[in-house]
């Protein structure tokens, strides 16, 4: 199935994929393919390449350092990533922080924070969830109170994926509780290293650390740090969630990992027998991927269809819905193939293929299966996503 | 046998319960498990004392002569309260295989694994045979009036901690055939075997052994070691039979954690369990949670039916309660939103427990292709 229908883009999918053969290491690229997680060394190595061949934000607009590329090219670009195992960028920068403050920043903001997305030295995090808040977004409680120049902040935000590596933190915080909940909320950017504010690092379910809660006890972020006006914030949220397009549904990056899945599977065993010869294994396998062309070609029409308008509306949210199951059920089919060896943990979170027990995918397999019980949770939740279409779309 | 709990069988669930809620909680667990043997000689000795290990022996080697829902019982509390430990090889397949060893080795052996002085480990598993009890390669070979063994196994539960290994050996037949194949039991000290223990993802213990000329008495093989298969399979549907209730022990924990939360958990300005949309989740586990809880009891049922029943009720109650837990532990994650993901709640570790029960003694794939093939016979 090829839904890109376009000899221009044929030629820069060559590029790209030549590109890739020549920069992607193997170290990297079998990261992404476990679904590991990768040091911030890597990381930014492989980020400063992709720097020098002016490939990090291929959505913003070029006067801000992006590639400016039409829909199309991004979506191919994606593509091929993702069937490469190229790690995404680093989380958060281009893809959130870079396009709020390119629509709500200051002049200063964007001079002073976009160079350090773009060449992947400054992190972020994103401070939204908290503990009384996390489907209620509008609900949050952590208080910015306004202290001359400065703001003062105090209260928790929970949940927040790459706190410990990350420089700066993008947050809502209430500055007003008088009105509509919606309407007292303020984004502000919080350096990481501010006075007062401290990380405890939560362990999920798989061993790893990836989030963390943040505790503000009276840190001080200076007014210029705030994005857009006070209590305009959840402006700000509304347009982030309405600029998630690509990705959402996650196509590409299922594809190769079911690849890799079907790779597995056609591996012969000691006695010569594969798994791809069992008829439930196969059967499996074939449903999921239908349901991945399912999934392409209703992200294709909601994408391009030319009679929409440019913004993808709450349909979009049955993109995630369905993302997240084919993610998840591809993620139990390869934890299966590795049979009863899913469930040795014998290398721990880093560990090398030496020290594992069973075939080398058996262990990161397991531990995919359940880190991806979040991809139902986070980013809105399934049940979230569902009552969004309910609402929005059939009016219910 | 029955469906039903008789009142001895309740008090003995209390007292269990009692005795497995006094080893302390999540946090105590989590150190314990943190320890080389991954359980502790303590709570070995108390499940001991409440004669646990006995049920499954007669009373001439000083067990109670008890039965499969007796095992049940025990198996449900160490379900609900996530204990792990060596008692499936021990006081279920070790008195098992014992009752059936050459009588001298059953005699010295049975009551010392009745008092908890002496632990079992199944080493069933092979690298290359996924759940195919039949594709054995560690090899028996004669060895004067004794035994030779060779080979290896892996995942292993509790094999360090184990005084014997249950051994299915190859003594002849091809690869995979189901004839040439015996069951030993293997001093786990003896001269030639290694062990390489690791933790699994549901937080047990297990281990990889390897047997290298390992030399064994005639007493080591049990029963007819060319004849063995039979031995085998009916030990693993007993093995999948008391691990059935395990998994509804630790559904019913996530059933009722889940719900409190949801009673308690407020989000736009109402409890989640006000959302019909939950609610109507919620209705769902419990449904399956209460099917699953009667299906263990026709797994457990079966062990006594003959041959080709047995395979095709154990089989069919492995996969209705596997899908079931499948789907408890995946809501129960689900509805507890960010605070299921996180290791710090007990959720997510009941939640591996359940997904690894469904790959312990054949996964969906496995049982389905047996079950039909039961059905067929
Ligand atoms: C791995 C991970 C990474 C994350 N990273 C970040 C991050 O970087 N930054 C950040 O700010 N946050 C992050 N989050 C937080 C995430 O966005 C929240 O967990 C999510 O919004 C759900 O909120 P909650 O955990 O409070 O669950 P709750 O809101 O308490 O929900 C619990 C359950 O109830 C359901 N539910 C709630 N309301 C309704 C309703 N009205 N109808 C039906 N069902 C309902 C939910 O869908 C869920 O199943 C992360 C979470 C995880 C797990």
């Amino acid at each position: 199935m090829d839904l890109v229908n376009d000899p221009a883009l044929d030629a820069f999918r060559a590029e790209i994929r030549a590109f890739l053969r020549a920069n992607l290491t193997d170290d990297i690229r079998r990261k992404v393919m476990e679904g590991g997680y990768l040091s911030r060394e890597a990381h930014t190595r492989w980020h400063k390449v992709l720097q020098k061949q002016g490939w990090i934000a291929p959505a913003w607009p070029v006067e801000h350092g992006g590639c400016g590329w039409p829909l199309a090219k991004q979506y191919v670009f994606e593509q091929e990533f993702a069937l490469a195992y190229a790690p995404r960028a680093v989380i958060f920068g281009v893809e959130m922080v870079g396009p709020l403050l390119i629509e709500y920043g200051s002049a200063a903001q964007k001079a002073r924070y976009l160079p350090g997305i773009l060449s992947g030295d400054e992190w972020w995090c994103q401070g939204f969830s908290e503990p009384g808040s996390g489907s209620d977004l509008a609900s949050l409680a952590c208080r910015a109170v306004r202290d001359g120049d400065h703001y003062m902040i105090n209260g928790t935000k929970l949940w927040q994926t790459a706190a410990t590596e990350a420089d700066m933190m993008f947050g809502l915080f209430r500055t007003d509780s008088s009105g509509r909940k919606q309407q007292g909320i303020t984004v502000l950017l919080v350096p990481m290293k501010s006075k007062g504010l401290s990380l405890r690092p939560i362990t999920l379910l798989d061993g790893g650390q990836e989030v963390a809660q943040c505790f503000f006890d009276d840190v001080r972020v200076p007014v210029a740090n705030r994005v857009g006006e006070e209590n305009q914030g959840w402006g700000c949220a509304k347009f982030l969630l309405s600029i998630e397009r690509l990705g959402i549904a996650e196509v590409a990056r299922s594809s190769a990992m079911l690849n890799r899945l079907k790779g597995i599977v056609e591996q012969p065993d000691a006695h010569g027998r594969r798994l791809a010869d069992d008829p439930e294994v196969a059967n499996e396998i074939a449903e999921i991927e239908i349901d991945l062309m399912a999934l392409e070609a209703t992200e294709y029409c909601m994408l391009f269809d030319p009679a929409a308008g440019a913004d993808l509306g709450a349909e979009a949210s049955t993109l995630k819905l369905m993302g997240t199951q084919v993610q998840q059920r591809i993620s139990a089919a390869t934890m299966a193939a590795a049979g009863p060896y899913a469930q040795a943990m014998a290398s721990g979170l880093d560990g090398d293929n030496a020290s594992r027990i069973g075939p080398d995918f058996a262990e990161p397999a397991t531990r995919g299966y359940f880190n991806l019980r979040k991809i139902s949770i986070y980013g809105g939740s399934n049940e979230i996503q569902k009552n969004i279409v309910a609402k929005a779309v059939l009016g219910l | 046998m029955s469906l039903f709990r008789t009142d001895d069988q309740t008090q003995f669930a209390e007292s269990l319960g009692r005795t497995l809620a006094g080893f302390g909680d999540g946090a105590q667990r989590r150190r314990v498990r943190a320890t080389p043997a991954g359980f502790a000689e303590e709570h070995w000795r108390a499940l001991a004392d409440l004669g646990v290990l006995g049920l499954l022996v007669d009373e001439a080697h000083g067990g109670t002569g008890g039965t499969m829902a007796d095992v049940a019982v025990v198996m449900d509390a160490i379900g609900r309260h996530l204990w792990a430990g060596p008692y499936l090889a021990t006081g279920v397949l070790g008195a098992l295989v014992l009752a059936e060893a050459a009588p001298a080795l059953r005699d010295a052996t049975l009551p010392d694994l009745v008092a908890g002085r002496h632990r079992l480990a199944f080493a069933l598993v092979e690298p290359q045979a996924r759940y195919d009890l039949a594709d054995v390669t560690t090899r028996a070979r004669r060895d004067g009036a004794g035994w030779r063994l060779d080979g290896a196994k892996a995942l292993v539960a509790y094999g360090e901690a184990a005084n014997t290994l249950i051994v299915p050996a190859r003594t002849g037949g091809g690869h995979t055939e189901a004839a040439g194949i015996g069951v030993f039991l293997v001093p786990a000290k003896a001269a030639g075997i290694e062990r390489r223990g690791y933790g699994t993802i549901d937080g047990l213990r297990a281990c990889d052994v390897t047997f290298e000329g390992v030399k064994l008495g005639a007493e080591a093989a049990v029963g007819d070691p060319g004849g063995g298969f039979d031995l085998l399979d009916r030990v693993v549907d007993w093995g999948t039979a008391a691990l059935l209730p395990e998994a509804v022990g630790a559904m019913t924990y996530l059933y009722e954690t889940t719900l409190a939360y949801l009673k308690t958990r407020k989000q736009f300005g109402a409890t989640l369990g006000s959302f019909q949309a939950l609610q109507h989740r919620m209705v769902d586990v419990f449904t399956q949670v209460e099917f699953a809880r009667s299906m263990a009891g026709v797994g457990r049922l079966a062990l006594d039916a003959a041959a080709a029943e047995r395979r095709r009720e154990v089989s069919a109650a492995k996969l209705y309660v596997d899908r079931a837990a499948r789907h408890v532990a995946q809501e129960s994650i689900q509805l507890h939103g960010g605070m299921g993901m996180t290791d710090e709640l007990d959720v997510g570790h009941y939640a591996k427990r359940l997904t690894m029960i469904g790959l312990t003694f054949g996964d969906r794939g496995y049982h389905m292709a047996r079950y039909r093939a039961a059905r067929a016979a």
